[in-house]
């Protein structure tokens, strides 16, 4: 079986990040399974940058702690992350920008010494493609297929013709300076091309993208900030060939009354920020709530409060999503696991939305939305497009309650426009008609109309997945991008003939309250595994079960899970 | 009459003389001229006494946020290009809440017109200081005057790019009603502040204020292609205070620099969405 884990680590500036997902690239289509992650700091240059990229013939859903091949590009690289190199690892190290002799590693590492600038040099002069000359490297170490590497790079600089074959010929003096000088090359791991299509290779972030295209996404308001800048320039770039409009606003606050302003009108909105931004937005967020307004908001989770730290992740934010804004109304909360899961999901949403006639929230991370997964193509005529109790133009109507009160809690939508009656959305509280309203009676009908909303999807929400088998010794619980590293653990616990099952929690609002409840019932060695620092989740599910949970394996460094911590804790706990 | 068919049946609850009257008159006028129904409109109100009137006209309408009408209003019309939008606002509503909206409303140009119910005062709140209370200006929450220079809607509207510039008058009726069929014609983003006397909280610029000082800039000679001249007339304030068109250019809209909203494209809103297909977005992912 083939897990192999390159790392490339380096100064911020020197293009880390497209040669990792170069090299990511071509290890998808030389045929494996790949899960990447990149770190970089808040800044343009001079920080470290790391990306990792984990590669296996077998399924994987997550990183793991060993690095199997480092490409050093300085000593800092070095001295971060010699500890995490593997008994038999290859280090490719920069020796013209590291001192050959001062390199301290521990034995059963392999040595592999380039002069990574003097080969970039050759090519035009500059030191820039040295991350090139890395990856041709990785490649001749690992005998990989030149070949596949040359396609992906073409792709890569698609248009830009010069660049495309410079680096293609920074990638082969690296991958030649390999095969001429290390006749004898010590290194177990090895890439040779199989004949898989192992699909696409998806952030979190790109899944939402083609999830809200396949739904309808019509109009998208976005203010930047990391981590769903990704997205902003997706829809920046494809919006005239899609049709979907894509507005930078001058702020959070602007973009989501853009959004709601174009959802009033009929088209499917949407728009995406962190907790920063959402914070701005949650006035706005209650708008959507009282006026019934469809929108779907992407909340991709950072650490904060405030600033934060800006370029890691966290799932702190799941409190202040479900009670963002004043007063109470029907708000629909998902957090998918993986860029699967973002895919369907971001259907979904839309459709909840527009059926519910409320916001309904995605809330992602840093971790989720800007790692790389390798995902099979989506089999997106499976997805259904649902508008909810819209009229159209054809309705004839006498009189028109936009706000009528149903049983179900959902009244008839008009979209401006459409000729035969017109009404109105109100942000203060109305009548069945759209009219400001004071009385008491109202009010309270009012009220407890958009609630039954909730009820009434609280009754079709689907259940949550288990994974393992329905009776273990050990059971985990994690909630959006915790699945992948817990999926991890488990299998590395199973070889160990530690037996868990693992509860997946995407609907947080509603919440699958009945089934979490008998799920854990009985249930004596129960893990919460969060990226926050007070257990959000453990809390809302003794909220809403009143089964507290007592162990928590909480994380709030910014930094993701990694699969180790996770089988650790349960036999610290357990064994 | 056929004006009332742009009339609801709900009880208004402005003061009696308010200034909102002139405004609500002259844009069902404005309506009726232009031949347009109530189906032809979107309104989009702030929050103030100026946005009560979302309850009083029959067009489609949204009652948004306070200071946050204009954001709503474009994404609306950028979701349907066909639908006249207008924003309902208050002076404290666009220039308080509302002022970077407005600033990058005004420079992306889009067709839709903002109207500024300009009391100077905060009505619905009972009467604290706004963004355009004079200098010195007593209120409740500036008991010993007001001590900060009033923002001029005017000159910011020309500063911020915004390519029809008017002022209006509720106390005059029949030109204000002119110059909403010529902001609402306009193509692009149009701007009239509307002096609307506050009879209640307002005992400085009351009716009889503007009456001895407003006279009207296409009377004067004033040429509203020259954006100097019209700077220059924004900042007459005073005993004499101008209305009517300080400035207006044509400049491409929005809805035209963007390729999927030429005029040959459907509105968003009538797109098909029901089968879309993304197997060729796959593509470079792979
Ligand atoms: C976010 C927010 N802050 C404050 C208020 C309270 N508020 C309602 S209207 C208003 C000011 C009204 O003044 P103006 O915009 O000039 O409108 P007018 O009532 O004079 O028409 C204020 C402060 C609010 N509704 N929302």
């Amino acid at each position: 079986m083939i897990d192999l884990t390159w790392k490339i680590g380096g100064e911020a500036g020197y293009g880390i990040m497209s040669s990792g997902l170069i090299f990511a690239k071509a290890a998808l289509r030389s045929g494996y399974f790949i899960y990447d992650l990149n770190e970089y700091p808040s800044l343009i240059r001079g920080g470290h940058n790391t990306y990792t990229v984990r590669i296996s013939d077998g399924e994987i859903y997550s990183q793991v702690k060993p690095v199997n091949l480092l490409v050093a590009l300085n000593q800092n690289a070095i001295d971060f992350h010699k500890d995490e190199l593997s008994q038999g690892a290859a280090l490719i190290v920069n020796t013209d920008k590291v001192d050959q002799e001062k390199i301290k590693i521990s034995k059963g590492v392999n040595l592999f010494p380039v002069p990574l600038i003097k080969l970039a040099k050759e090519v035009d002069g500059k030191e820039i493609m040295m991350n090139t000359v890395a990856i041709g490297a990785s490649m001749a170490l690992l005998k990989g297929d030149f070949e596949v590497l040359t396609e992906v790079i073409k792709d890569f600089f698609k248009g830009k013709e010069k660049i495309e074959e410079l680096n293609i010929k920074a990638a082969k003096l690296g991958f030649d300076f390999i095969k001429n000088n290390f006749n004898k090359i010590e290194f177990s791991f090895s890439l040779p091309k199989k004949n898989r299509d192992n699909g696409m290779l998806l952030t979190g972030n790109d899944a939402i993208a083609l999830g809200a295209v396949k739904a309808g996404l019509k109009f998208f308001a976005c203010y930047p900030m990391t981590p769903i800048n990704s997205l902003l320039a997706y829809f920046a770039k494809q919006g005239p060939e899609l049709k979907i409009v894509y507005i930078q606003p001058e702020d959070e606050i602007s973009g989501i009354n853009m959004a709601i302003g174009a959802s009033f009108a009929g088209a499917r909105s949407m728009v995406a920020t962190s907790g920063g931004g959402f914070s701005l937005m949650t006035e706005a967020f209650g708008l959507a709530g009282i006026t019934e307004t469809p929108l779907v908001i992407i909340e991709g989770q950072r650490p904060g409060p405030a600033t934060g730290l800006p370029t890691w992740g966290a799932q702190g934010d799941l409190r202040f999503v479900l009670h963002a804004a004043q007063d109470d109304f029907p708000r629909i909360v998902l957090a998918p696991g993986d860029p699967e899961e973002c895919f369907w999901l971001t259907i979904e949403a839309f459709n909840l939305a527009e059926i519910y006639q409320a916001p309904a929230v995605i809330l992602t991370d840093k971790h989720l939305g800007e790692s790389h997964q390798s995902v099979a193509d989506f089999e997106d005529s499976k997805a259904k497009i649902d508008r909810g109790f819209m009229l159209s133009k054809d309705d004839q109507l006498k009189e028109y309650k936009r706000y009528q009160f149903t049983e179900n809690g959902i009244s008839p939508r008009g979209i401006p426009g459409r000729k035969g009656f017109t009404f109105r959305a109100n942000s203060d509280e109305h009548n069945e008609y759209g009219f400001s309203n004071e009385e008491a009676e109202v009010r309270k009908n009012q009220v407890e109309k958009r609630m039954r909303k909730m009820e009434t999807l609280a009754k079709k929400i689907p259940n949550p997945n288990i994974y393992g088998p329905d009776k273990a010794e050990f059971t985990l619980i994690g909630w959006g991008s915790a699945k992948g590293p817990i999926l991890e653990a488990q299998k590395a616990l199973e070889t160990e003939n530690v037996k868990t099952n693992f509860l997946h929690l995407t609907y947080m609002n509603p919440f699958p309250s009945q089934f979490v409840a008998d799920f854990l019932k009985g249930k004596k060695n129960v893990l919460m595994v969060e990226q926050n620092s007070t257990a959000q989740c453990a809390g809302l599910i003794r909220e809403r079960t009143g089964i507290t949970i007592k162990n928590h394996l909480l994380k709030y460094d910014g930094r993701p899970f990694f699969p180790e911590e996770i089988a650790e804790k349960v036999k610290e706990l357990w064994k | 009459m056929e004006i009332d068919k742009f009339k609801t049946e709900e009880k208004v609850t402005w003061c009696q003389g308010c200034g909102n009257f002139g405004i609500w008159v002259a844009l069902r006028q404005a309506f009726l001229e232009l031949g347009w129904g109530p189906e032809d409109v979107l309104l989009v109100y702030g929050i103030g006494c100026h946005g009560h009137m979302i309850n009083y006209l029959n067009n489609y309408g949204f009652d948004a946020l306070h200071g946050r009408g204009l954001p709503l209003a474009q994404g609306a019309k950028l979701a349907n290009k066909n639908l006249n939008v207008i924003v309902i606002a208050g002076d404290g509503d666009q220039f308080g809440e509302g002022g970077n909206h407005f600033i990058h409303a005004a420079r992306r140009n889009l067709d839709i017109t903002c109207i500024i119910h300009d009391n100077q005062i905060y009505g619905l709140t009972v009467g604290q200081t706004s963004p355009t209370s004079e200098k010195g200006f007593v209120t409740k929450s500036t008991p010993h005057g007001a001590p900060d220079q009033p923002v001029n809607p005017i000159s910011l509207s020309l500063a911020s790019e915004a390519s029809f510039v008017a002022r209006g008058f509720s106390g005059d009726v029949k030109h204000l009603t002119k110059l909403f069929v010529d902001g609402l014609k306009h193509k692009g983003f149009s701007v009239i502040d509307v002096l609307q006397p506050c009879v209640t909280l307002n005992h400085l610029n009351t009716f009889q204020y503007f009456f001895q000082r407003v006279y009207k800039l296409d009377e004067a000679g004033h040429n509203h292609n020259d954006k100097i001249s019209a700077f220059t007339k924004s900042f007459e304030w005073g005993d004499k205070i101008p209305i009517g068109l300080f400035y207006k250019e044509e400049r491409p809209i929005l809805e035209e620099l963007l390729p999927q909203l030429k005029p040959e494209e459907k509105s968003l809103v009538d797109q098909d969405i029901y089968n879309i297909e993304i197997k060729s977005l796959f593509e470079e992912f792979k």
